[in-house]
């Protein structure tokens, strides 16, 4: 069946099976391969995709359920050339080891800092919590994200 | 002459950003999942539902009947003996416990692989699992230590044991030690049966090229030249007409790399069949299938003099290596044995690691491979030892403790020898990076709080130490080639796991050709680019790697000397070479871009058999409520002296990473069977790993103090040290603060349940 929607700003139509989930169908319908799929069944948090504003994890979504929805994933928050002012706190602070794990953690924290450019480090670690990362200790990346709220911040200011 | 290969050394030592981070945060990072190739097949594996069994029946035409599924192979697909996976480190008795590539007859553990199925997605040859019938005969499954060692069922028939090998490890006289002995400590300890739980689950490609009989297998990681020369002799072809490509790779902790029976099995059918296969493991499937790790338990003592010197340490190691011996089953095992004195002096050792099979995943290594068990079970005993002499616990270690005077330092002798038998510490004070924690942690202004009910949470720390070793042999070689616009192409043996390689291979090279960073490109870990090449285990990336790297950029240096001197016409000496250029006493010069024309290709490498000895202490102040049993780790600060520091951020990063896994050690993960040998734990919702709301606080210092002698560089291991400390660290501090209730954990994890319980049965007899 044919569901159409948007992905990083641009229409696309995808030809998918009923059972076809939205990672699967990014990753290898429309070779977005940033997002990353470690478990399958929700609690990693490396498949995290922006629908509609909301980080969710498109291991848990089926494609048909995107239907009209705005996605946004790792590639779609990345600028041409060039890091964005979250990917360079990850990078300043090297809040990334493997990377595996790194798609789903910009993501997530891209929601929650548009969201919330104000958010604590309490706040942070606790949405933080749901994304699973083996290297890093998660330390760094905390760090990293309070880093870039600034820039979300400016972002914020300047609309 | 000025010299031209002495570094400037503006990247070693530094605080550099990683140059890998770029393509990992816009996404555009290559894991194996992220390619395929036209026609390809995707495969599935059809795993034993039973720990142990016979195997009666298997029945694939209901598979094959199902659109879109191409093939079911099993062991009648392989004609006469099975293959099994060859040991790495090989030993006279282990022979006959080696893992078929495939279950012919018996099954021994639950995952085991029975049959592959093919089809044209990796949803089709999933569904198509289901349909394949076969039929086991339950056997008994042996599960646990003590019935495994009484031998009452054999898991391999036709031995008499399911003790494949005892690793002694022996040193002076150890009957005097305990024969003059103030004071001796038994006890038995545990520690659980874990994975190394990657990110991004495994998975291979492999592509078979009839025209050329050419295979080629993507996905490989640490230890790619391994793997490829075992893949040639199991598949019959030569060396040459295997090529393993190394992609980006998410985690392996010790775990990935390894040659596992799905390995074979996809080259087979891609083969048999002509045709591009791929497989990805799922999260489920890893849990069962990739190396388990950690299982392990000892009765052992430690003899003091009266003053709290050691005498000896004498006792028994029991690690569960499950159902087969894998390629490095037996290194935790021996390592347990080897290191277990840790960064004590201790003249008279006498350990028996027994290891045992059982119907259980078949171990490997996870970071840190024994050495964490034996450093969990050695400062409990000191922590014990130091209540029953009265002696304070940090005295009674600063007594113990190595100085950089004994340096080299034997550890005791391992045999049956697996190529290591004898080793020593390199170099070294174990003393500093112990006292850089008692000052770092502010133990004099927190000692008052060891034991104390604060608003409900007993308070307790402890301090305790560990070696790592590191620079696993025996040689690493790199290439390097400067390209026709000045780059340096750099192309190492050594392969990447997340560790930042590109990064500190590029900071070194850098440095000794006096070049900036961004002149040098770093390619690493296939086969294709150099014919020999080694890998990344072991902790041996940095120092193997960078010191081949050093010798290739002392090589393209004299080289350039050679071609910018043909060039003006002088004697190679006459020249001073700085920053890439090459310069005349009278003015002239030539960039070394110039000379890119004339083909200038060197190899670099580095041989040692003398493994570096990193080591350091670690701290840990935590809240225990007795009520929930649940533990806060309130501060953690570990110190590490890594012999010389490349990049201090990746190191800091390793180190902290290290020690969080630690944490998950300690408390959270853990691989539980049922009594039937099923593994309950199907799920990330079952093995839990720290999350980023458990452990915010880690405090890491890295000390240079003393380089090792073993190399140019002076660098040391330094990818597990961090992991090492935190079972016995933490256990003593949860002692501590539970010491008013005579509390003494000695099995882990320390989850909530089972400290609640310690509580309460404390309570309860007191
Ligand atoms: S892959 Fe979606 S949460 Fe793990
Ligand atoms: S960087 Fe490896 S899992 Fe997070």
């Amino acid at each position: 069946m044919k569901v159409d929607f948007e992905v990083n700003g641009r229409a696309v139509s995808v030809d998918v099976t009923p059972r076809m989930t939205l990672a699967d169908c990014l990753r290898h319908e429309l070779n977005l391969t940033g997002t990353h799929i470690g478990c399958e069944h929700g609690v990693c948090g490396a498949c995290t995709v922006i629908v509609n504003g909301d980080a969710v994890r498109s291991c848990l979504m089926l494609a048909v359920q995107a239907k009209g929805a705005e996605v946004t994933t790792v590639e779609g928050l990345s600028l041409e050339e060039g890091l964005t002012p979250l990917q360079e706190a990850f990078k300043r602070h090297h809040g990334l080891q493997c990377g595996f794990c790194t798609p789903g953690m910009l993501t997530t924290l891209h929601a929650l800092l548009s969201e919330e450019p104000e958010a604590s480090e309490e706040r942070i670690r606790d949405v933080i919590s749901g994304n699973l990362c083996r290297c890093t200790g998660y330390i760094p990346i905390i760090e990293a994200a309070m880093d870039a709220r600034a820039a979300y911040q400016q972002a914020r200011g300047d609309k | 002459m000025k010299s031209s290969t002495h570094p400037q050394n503006t990247y070693i030592g530094g605080h550099v950003e990683r140059v890998e981070d770029y393509r990992f945060l816009r996404g555009e990072g290559q894991y194996l999942d992220d390619i395929s190739r036209p026609g390809q097949w995707h495969a599935a594996f059809l795993r034993s539902s039973l720990a142990h069994g016979t195997i009666r029946k298997i029945d694939a035409s209901a598979a094959l009947a199902m659109p879109g599924v191409h093939a079911v192979m099993t062991a009648a697909d392989i004609e006469g003996n099975i293959p099994t996976i060859p040991f790495r480190r090989p030993n006279p008795t282990i022979g006959p416990y080696a893992q078929p590539i495939i279950a012919r007859e018996k099954v021994r553990y639950f995952g085991e692989p029975i049959a592959m199925v093919l089809a044209d997605t990796a949803e089709l040859a999933e569904d198509a699992l289901q349909h394949v019938v076969v039929e086991i005969d339950a056997l008994p499954a042996v599960i646990e230590r003590v019935h495994a060692m009484s031998d009452a069922v054999l898991i391999f028939e036709d031995t008499k044991t399911n003790i494949p090998t005892v690793f002694n490890a022996e040193k002076g006289d150890i009957e005097a030690a305990f024969a003059g002995a103030h004071y001796v400590i038994r006890d038995q300890f545990a520690t659980q049966r874990q994975t190394a739980l990657p990110m991004e689950t495994r998975g291979l490609l492999a592509e078979w090229d009839a025209q050329l009989g050419q295979l080629t297998v993507s996905g490989a990681a640490k230890l790619p030249f391994f793997n490829r020369t075992t893949m040639a002799n199991m598949m019959n072809l030569p060396e040459e007409a295997v090529d393993y490509i190394e992609l980006d790779v998410g985690g392996g902790f010790g775990a990935r790399g390894e040659f596992y029976p799905e390995d074979y099995l996809l080259a087979l059918g891609a083969r048999k069949f002509n045709r591009p296969i791929k497989w990805i493991e799922d999260r489920r499937e890893h849990l069962m299938a990739i190396g388990h790790s950690r299982e392990a338990s000892c009765d052992v003592e430690l003899a003091f003099s009266k003053e709290g010197v050691i005498l000896g340490m004498r006792g028994d190691l029991y690690i569960n290596i499950g159902a087969y011996v894998r390629p490095n089953g037996m290194t935790p095992v021996r390592n347990a044995a080897q290191f277990m004195s840790g960064p004590y002096r201790i003249p008279a050792i006498d350990l028996d690691a027994h290891a045992f099979v059982s119907n259980k995943t078949p171990a490997g290594t996870y970071r840190g491979p024994g050495r964490y068990e034996g450093c969990f079970f050695i400062e409990r005993l000191m922590d014990q030892a130091a209540g029953a002499l009265g002696i304070d616990r940090l005295e009674l270690r600063r007594r113990n403790l190595l100085t950089h005077e004994e340096m080299p330092y034997p550890l005791a002798t391992v045999l049956p020898s697996d190529g290591r038998a004898e080793t020593q510490c390199d170099s070294g004070d174990h003393r500093e990076p112990f006292e850089t924690v008692v000052k770092e942690s502010n133990w004099a202004e927190k000692a008052h709080l060891q034991g104390q009910l604060i608003d409900g949470r007993y308070h307790g720390m402890a301090i305790g130490s560990f070696i790592e070793g590191g620079a696993s042999g025996p040689q690493e070689n790199v290439r390097m080639q400067l390209e026709a616009d000045g780059i340096v192409s750099l192309y190492a043996g050594s392969s990447a796991i997340g560790q930042g390689l590109e990064t500190v291979l590029a900071q070194i090279a850098a440095d000794y050709l006096e070049l900036p960073m961004e002149r040098i490109r770093v390619f690493h870990g296939s086969t294709t680019y150099l014919k020999q090449g080694w890998g990344s285990y072991g902790s041996r990336a940095t120092v193997m790697g960078g010191n081949a790297v050093i010798d290739a950029a002392k090589k393209l240096l004299g080289e350039f000397r050679l071609h910018a001197a043909k060039r003006l016409g002088l004697a190679p000496e006459e020249l001073t070479i700085t920053e890439g250029v090459a310069r005349a006493a009278d003015g002239r010069s030539v960039p070394l871009v110039e000379v890119a024309k004339d083909g200038i290709n060197v190899d670099g490498f580095f041989k040692n058999q003398t493994p570096t000895y990193t080591y350091g202490s670690a701290f840990a102040h935590v809240a225990v409520d007795p009520g929930t049993g649940h533990i806060e780790i309130l501060d953690y600060v570990v110190a590490d002296d890594v012999g010389r520091i490349i990049n201090s951020m990746t190191l800091h990063g390793q180190v902290m990473g290290a020690a969080v896994q630690g944490f998950g050690s300690v408390f959270s993960e853990e691989l539980v069977y049922n009594d039937e040998g099923q593994l309950l734990v199907g799920s990330l919702a079952d093995y839990l790993i720290p999350l980023a709301t458990d452990y915010p606080v880690v405090r890491c210092i890295s000390l240079e103090n003393y380089p090792s002698p073993t190399n140019p560089l002076g660098a040391k291991g330094a990818g597990e040290g961090g992991i090492i400390p935190v079972g016995g660290v933490v256990a003593n501090a949860v002692a501590n603060a539970l010491s008013s209730l005579g509390v003494q954990p000695k099995i882990l994890p320390l989850s909530p349940s089972r400290v609640w319980e310690l509580i309460e049965d404390a309570r309860a007899r007191a």
